[in-house]
């Protein structure tokens, strides 16, 4: 794909996971108060942040996202009583696995924001969206292609040789990494 | 821990003896510090009052120097002891840290130069390294001729405290009645601890000026203080230079000794008046010495 | 990969509505593209845009499609789900498709009133919109859960709107637990003289109201206890209940005060908490003459029994009921309940951290709290307003704002303080003749014959002037101002700086949420709004609901209020209550989690996560198995099970993945990937 066209057309893609209590609601309240963000990022609710799978995180990045940003109550305060801790448990195991992969830890954002908090439901938008227009695009379908490719081909060899059935898509190779 | 010193123009002119006593009260105190490489003027109130954003890149270079010249150390604290200095870097760091906008032009023409303003620098008042890093009890440790006796009124100004002050009560500052309590004095209470001393308008306006500093000068008297302590040069010197004229306009007899707080603290230190710049002072602070020496309170 | 395989369910006809909620949406996405674009894919039979979906014939539109068209999926862009999703789902189950078929787009408080491009608010809802029509294709069929409610109630907070709460309930034949922190229940109206407009006296309408609480069959009063722990969910509270040890039998007690008068201190020598440490009591003491319990406490840090246990015990002599227990300890109460209301109210500023007013360095310089016990006949001066040196004084200031409307401290406006302050101007120059000042930023008196009551204290002579004052202080500049306190303040009507002596100021001090109002919250797991005061469900249609479910808030807790708009709420919570209760259950959404048990590996990872033990280890299986009447649904279980075989229902993986997938699937440049992704997709 040429570089400048990408640079023309591109806008960061993020997907939100909001819990139900205190971050869904707080975006409700930004809107009420009609404060202004960046349209890039788009909300999944979801009743607590515990609900949200690493796979959910993965699968986003995987599908074309380049930034995926969990919203939770502030420690102490879930609904659930402790859904955001564990959230919070898995989201350091999950940096690392990132990391290793070469996704930038800036890319997947977790943020407490409770519900009267509209004003950083903003602000927070709107840094994340600059943080990853400057980071520019994650384009992991395009990488995955590749390994796909690379996998079918280590399929076709082995398939010679011996006789073993694999089926190689982009889910499992994320969920491998 | 190093501090770096950020002297301003008036600390080395008609503020020369706030530098002195400063200094020498750091030496005494064991304070380590060194003097900001190829500072400038901080542009002061009047240069904001023009153009901001040319105002912050004066202010952002010393602080981006001080940076570099402790390039490696944990923390960079830069001491600015004019309160004109201190609050213009506060405001400065504040306005750059809320306003990216304005952070990039001044990281841009600082880049100019091959600067770099990290936000990373603390701007310090010498009372808050006084109180908050050295302590009352390091302090008291450290006197050798207490103050006892003496009637003292801890007289903040403006801009030290107003109104981005990271250490003080806006209202109702209390660090220098900390700091002379420890050093053994008797600290007067009044309310007029922030009040505006006339400031600059001693020099342009006199009939708004003389007034503010005539509230100040008298109230001190009738609460039988037997010295003002001051943290800002302009205060210093309309408060302590001014005295004969508001007694002709006023008809009053004031007479009362105004001092950097730095000098009487320097003389509860035991350092010798003419190493704090007392020689410098227009009128001689003849009951600051009596009483130390054990006389009475001349104006009781 | 998300691929419909129809779960053995009919193939989806799915129905879309946008909707324009008058200009609010559709001033910012281009509506008609987003129905056009939604027509266009791949299972939507219908597809519709409405002035306004919420309204009957908006929601009547659906209905006719599904009976027409046999639609079994509905999806509805319009606001947030928080507001609208149970009024379509009603909809969507009038029409005999079940409710959980339908999924609601925010495509208001989301998009349009956030976007500042028409474009870019377009292309969000239309993505948000692809992600909804996915996701239904997930949805299955769910029974909602129904769960018997508990009638009685506990009621947090003794004020004028614990009280009335507990008395309407209580008066419907509920049974109410009414739980007090203080000894005394009455709170802030118990220390007030006089209430305005009307300037009628406050213990005289507050007093009988306390009593009939006191007597009332329905009504459990614990004074002096604390909510040490709630747990449950609507409907099926248990609360514990620490009752503070008072050293004194209450139930023996019968308000004599013999022991006070037999206590070995002959004089009352400690600040009394009631009078705001103006006037003294004794260790052993009653807050006031008609604290409702009428019983007596002790104090055991003033105690000297309880200090060198070497008293005489004086007050165990006088008491001919044996009502004295010095052992006492704290007794905690277990209770379960269907609904609670959280009256716990206010806390004035604390004039200290306005130092410019000098409050605490000048000895006149008093708080309007301490005013108020001033003026009333019953508190420590007997209802003399004098100052520190015990004279009238000839001129007294008030200033308004203090603690309000001040970005260095609360930025809010405390609502009370312009009309209070008003009724304390009346009273102190009734009972001194005094001249008095009220400084103001505006004078706010809307309220029925608010306006009125300023109107008459205009014409009795009281001076206003507009300003903030900028500080109290003692320095004189003139003879008129020696040994006064002066008030420098900008007059902004007149123009100039003012000086004003006076004998005495009085620091209209603001209203604040009580310091453990956090703790209060986490607690009853409720959320707070910025400044710390309790947080409605919605602040027009749910005043005194909650994001939790059973828990209502009425009073200053929620806000600063005067009377009549607490006992206003205090009476909305008690009906919010009662309707729960005649309702008899309540329907609960069926999000909870169940496990596949064929996937489920026993591993146990889940069973830990659960923070209400809904999750089991079954022995005989090997398996996990969840009890849905504990689950809650938040799904941590969920997307912790390394098998997959965890399902929470309304947030399915499926279903989660179908949003992820129909989010991404044409936004932006289309990246290699993406596209076959699309493909493999429609093919299934």
């Amino acid at each position: 794909m040429p570089e400048e066209n990408i640079n023309k057309k591109w806008e960061p893609k993020i997907i939100a996971f909001f819990c139900n209590w205190c971050t869904y609601t707080a975006a409700d309240l930004a809107g009420v108060s009609r404060l202004k963000y960046a349209p890039n990022v788009k909300v999944i609710r979801l009743m607590c942040s515990g609900r949200v799978d690493p796979q959910f995180i993965l699968q986003s990045l995987a599908s074309g996202a380049d930034g995926v940003l969990i919203g939770g109550c502030h420690p102490g305060d879930c609904h659930y009583s402790e859904g955001n801790y564990k959230m919070l448990r898995r989201f350091r195991l999950l940096q690392r696995v990132l990391r290793s992969m070469g996704v930038e830890d800036e890319r997947v954002r977790l943020e407490w924001i409770s519900a009267s908090e509209g004003e950083k439901v903003k602000t927070v938008i709107n840094e994340m969206v600059d943080t990853i227009r400057k980071l520019g695009p994650l384009g992991l379908p395009g990488k995955i292609s590749v390994y796909d490719k690379d996998l079918a081909e280590l399929k076709n060899e082995i398939d010679t040789e011996i006789e073993v059935d694999i089926k190689p898509s982009g889910k499992e190779m994320v969920e491998h990494a | 821990m190093k501090y770096i010193y950020y002297p301003g123009c008036s600390l080395k002119s008609t503020g020369k003896l706030y530098e002195e006593s400063l200094l020498a009260v750091f030496r005494a105190l064991n304070i380590d510090y060194v003097e900001l490489n190829d500072w400038n003027c901080c542009g002061a109130t009047a240069y904001m009052a023009i153009d901001e954003d040319k105002a912050f890149v004066l202010a952002a270079r010393n602080l981006a120097l001080a940076e570099e010249q402790l390039k490696g150390e944990e923390e960079v604290n830069i001491v600015a002891p004019c309160s004109a200095c201190y609050m213009v870097l506060l405001k400065t760091q504040k306005y750059l840290k809320e306003n990216p906008a304005d952070m990039r032009k001044v990281q841009t023409a600082l880049y100019e130069s091959g600067l770099a303003y990290r936000g990373k620098a603390r701007i310090r008042h010498p009372l808050d390294v006084f109180i908050n890093d050295l302590g009352e009890k390091e302090i008291s440790k450290a006197i050798k001729k207490p103050l006892t006796g003496l009637r003292v009124v801890p007289y903040y100004g403006c801009q030290t405290v107003r109104p981005y002050s990271t250490f003080e009560d806006q209202r109702n500052p209390v660090s220098m009645d900390r700091l002379f309590k420890a050093a053994g004095a008797e600290i007067v209470d009044w309310t007029m601890k922030t009040r505006c001393c006339g400031a600059s308008l001693t020099g342009t306006i006199q009939e708004v000026a003389l007034p503010l500093s005539y509230v100040i000068l008298h109230e001190a008297k009738k609460r039988r203080a037997d010295v003002i302590t001051t943290a800002c040069s302009l205060c210093q010197f309309n408060l302590e230079c001014y005295q004969t004229d508001i007694d002709k306009k006023f008809k009053t007899d004031l007479k009362i000794d105004v001092l950097y707080f730095t000098q009487l603290l320097g003389l509860a230190l035991g350092i010798p008046p003419v190493e704090l710049g007392i020689q410098r002072l227009f009128s001689a602070p003849d009951n600051v010495f009596k009483i130390l020496e054990g006389g009475d309170h001349v104006y009781v | 990969m998300s691929t419909f395989n129809g779960n053995g369910q009919s193939i989806p006809k799915i129905g879309f509505y946008i909707c324009h909620c008058g200009h609010n949406i559709a001033s910012m996405v281009d509506v008609d593209k987003v129905q056009k674009y939604t027509a266009s894919l791949p299972g939507v039979t219908v597809s519709r845009d409405y002035k306004y979906m919420c309204s009957d014939p908006g929601q009547e539109l659906i209905q006719k499609d599904i009976k027409e068209f046999g639609l079994n999926r509905i999806v509805v862009a319009s606001c947030s789900p928080l507001l609208h999703e149970h009024t379509f789902r009603v909809a969507t189950e009038k029409a005999g498709l079940n409710p959980y078929f339908f999924h609601m787009v925010n495509i208001r408080e989301n998009v349009s009133w956030v976007t500042g491009d028409k474009e870019a608010a377009t292309d969000k809802a239309i993505d948000l919109v692809r992600a909804a029509i996915q996701r239904v294709f997930f949805h299955k069929p769910l029974v909602k859960k129904e769960v018997p409610i508990n009638p009685d109630v506990l009621i947090l907070g003794g004020g004028i709107a614990g009280i009335h709460a507990a008395l309407t309930i209580a008066n419907a034949g509920k049974k109410v637990y009414l739980v007090e922190r203080e000894p005394t229940i009455g709170g802030h109206m118990a220390m007030f003289d006089k209430t305005f407009p009307t300037l009628d006296c406050a213990a005289c309408i507050l007093t009988p109201k306390m009593s009939a609480v006191k007597n009332h069959p329905n009504i459990t009063l614990w004074s002096y206890s604390e909510v040490e722990k709630i747990e449950g969910f609507v409907g099926n509270y248990r609360a514990t209940i620490k009752r503070k040890p008072r050293y004194v039998i209450e139930e023996l007690c019968v308000g004599c005060m013999d022991c006070i008068d037999a206590c070995i201190y002959k004089e009352a020598k400690y600040p009394d908490e009631f009078n705001l440490g103006m006037s003294k009591r004794k260790p052993i003491y009653i807050p006031f003459p008609q604290a409702t319990p009428q019983v007596v406490l002790f104090d055991p840090d003033t105690c000297i029994d309880f200090k060198s246990h070497r008293c005489k015990k004086t007050c165990i002599e006088a008491c001919d009921r044996d009502a004295i227990d010095l052992k006492q300890t704290a007794k905690y109460e277990e209770i379960n309940i269907g609904s609670v209301i959280l009256a716990t109210g206010f806390k004035t500023y604390d004039a200290k951290f306005a130092p410019q007013y000098g409050y605490g360095r000048f000895p006149n310089v008093f708080t309007s709290l301490e005013l108020e016990r001033m003026v009333n006949a019953s508190g420590p001066t007997s209802g003399e307003v004098l100052t520190k040196e015990g004279k009238k004084p000839k001129s007294v200031g008030i200033v308004h704002c203090v603690g309000s409307r001040d970005e260095k401290s609360n930025k809010w406006c405390s609502k009370v303080c312009c009309m209070y302050s008003l009724k304390l101007a009346h009273l102190i120059k009734e009972h001194t003749g005094a001249e008095v000042y009220n400084f103001y930023i505006d004078m706010r008196t809307p309220g029925k014959g608010y306006e009125e009551f300023y109107d008459k204290l205009m014409n009795e002579g009281v001076h206003f002037i507009r300003g903030r004052v900028a500080e109290v202080t003692d320095w004189a500049l003139a003879a008129e101002e020696e040994n006064k306190l002066t008030i420098r303040v900008e007059d902004t009507l007149v123009g100039v700086v003012r000086r004003i002596p006076v004998d005495m100021v009085v620091l209209s001090v603001g209203l604040e949420p009580r310091e453990d109002a956090s703790d209060v919250r986490r607690m009853f797991n409720i959320s707070c709004s910025n400044e710390g005061f309790f947080l409605e469900r919605h602040p027009k249609l749910a005043p005194v609901s909650t994001f939790t479910d059973g828990i209502f808030i009425a009073g200053a807790c929620q806000g600063p209020k005067d009377i009549p708009d607490s006992v206003a709420q205090a009476g909305a919570a008690a009906a919010e209550v009662l309707s729960l209760i005649c309702a008899g259950t309540i329907e609960l959404e069926p999000n909870t989690a169940s496990i596949t048990e064929e996937f489920c590996s026993g591993c146990k990872s889940c069973i830990p996560l659960c923070p209400y033990s809904a999750i089991s280890f079954k022995e005989d299986t090997k398996k996990a198995y969840i009890n849905e009447a504990l689950c809650k649904g938040c799904g941590t279980c969920v997307a912790a099970c390394p098998s997959g075989s965890i399902i929470q229902n309304l947030f399915e993986d499926e279903q989660i993945f179908g949003e992820i997938e129909g989010l991404l699937r044409f936004a932006g440049i289309d990246l290699a990937g993406s596209e076959t992704k699309g493909k493999e997709l429609e093919h299934a």
